[in-house]
């Protein structure tokens, strides 16, 4: 079972993809997807992540099938 | 209610009038507060060209349902429209547009400045800006006034 990642705005640009997939495992966190798709990048301090559409904090574990997505603060309206 | 993304350009306050005539709640309604967001020609110093509006497809529109529907358990709104543009916009097109209907002004006003400020810091949209130097991306949106 995979885990659908996707990046949004500056962080797709950086990240060169617009989505990618990462592998589930018992105990996979947020954290953990983000070293596994950037490559071990320091996660920016200004980045959000959203679980299922919806914002998060912290470092959530996560469950199969979750769709995780990271992108830099919203500017909209 | 009505929420809706638009990749074309629309005029907001010829939306509003339409909207209107199509009352949820004839003459329960007393007041209406109007908030239309535009196209600056100018951000951070730099003459502004045109831009670009991203969107995280599904959770933009889930965002702003529950915004809404926080807005209506806060304050005692009859009715909200909703319009937000996507894509590429040129100066002087509206961005956004929140209009709220109440019987009474503060629960309206109230709930459209709701309404503006979380989508603002907190629905996911991301301005790409085209300057003379290129492009770039909005990193943050200002509080709000012309000195912030």
């Amino acid at each position: 079972m995979l885990i659908k990642v996707k990046f949004f705005a500056r962080i797709r640009e950086e990240m060169g993809r617009a989505e990618d997939q990462v592998e589930f495992r018992a105990g996979l966190t947020v954290s953990d997807v983000w070293q596994t798709t950037s490559g071990g990048k320091p996660m920016p301090d200004s980045l959000l992540v959203a679980v299922n559409m919806e914002h998060v904090k912290g470092d959530p574990e996560l469950k199969e099938g979750d769709e995780v997505a990271f992108f830099p603060p919203v500017t909209g309206g | 209610m009505l929420i809706e993304l638009r990749l074309a350009p629309f005029d907001a306050l010829a939306e509003v009038k339409n909207y209107q005539a199509l009352p949820a709640n004839p003459g329960k309604i007393g007041a209406g507060c109007i908030f239309v967001g535009t196209m600056r020609d100018f951000n951070e110093g730099e003459e502004v060209r045109s831009m670009t509006l991203e969107h995280y497809p599904g959770m933009t529109e889930k965002h702003l349902e529950e915004i809404c529907e926080q807005a209506e358990n806060q304050w005692a709104v009859h009715d909200i429209l909703l319009l937000h543009r996507t894509g590429d916009i040129e100066v002087g097109e509206d961005i956004v547009l929140v209009a709220t209907w109440s019987a009474h002004r503060g629960d309206a006003i109230d709930a459209t400045r709701f309404i503006i400020e979380d989508l603002k810091h907190r629905a996911p949209f991301w301005k790409k800006e085209a300057v003379k130097s290129g492009e770039r991306w909005v990193d943050r949106n200002t509080a709000g006034y012309a000195s912030s």
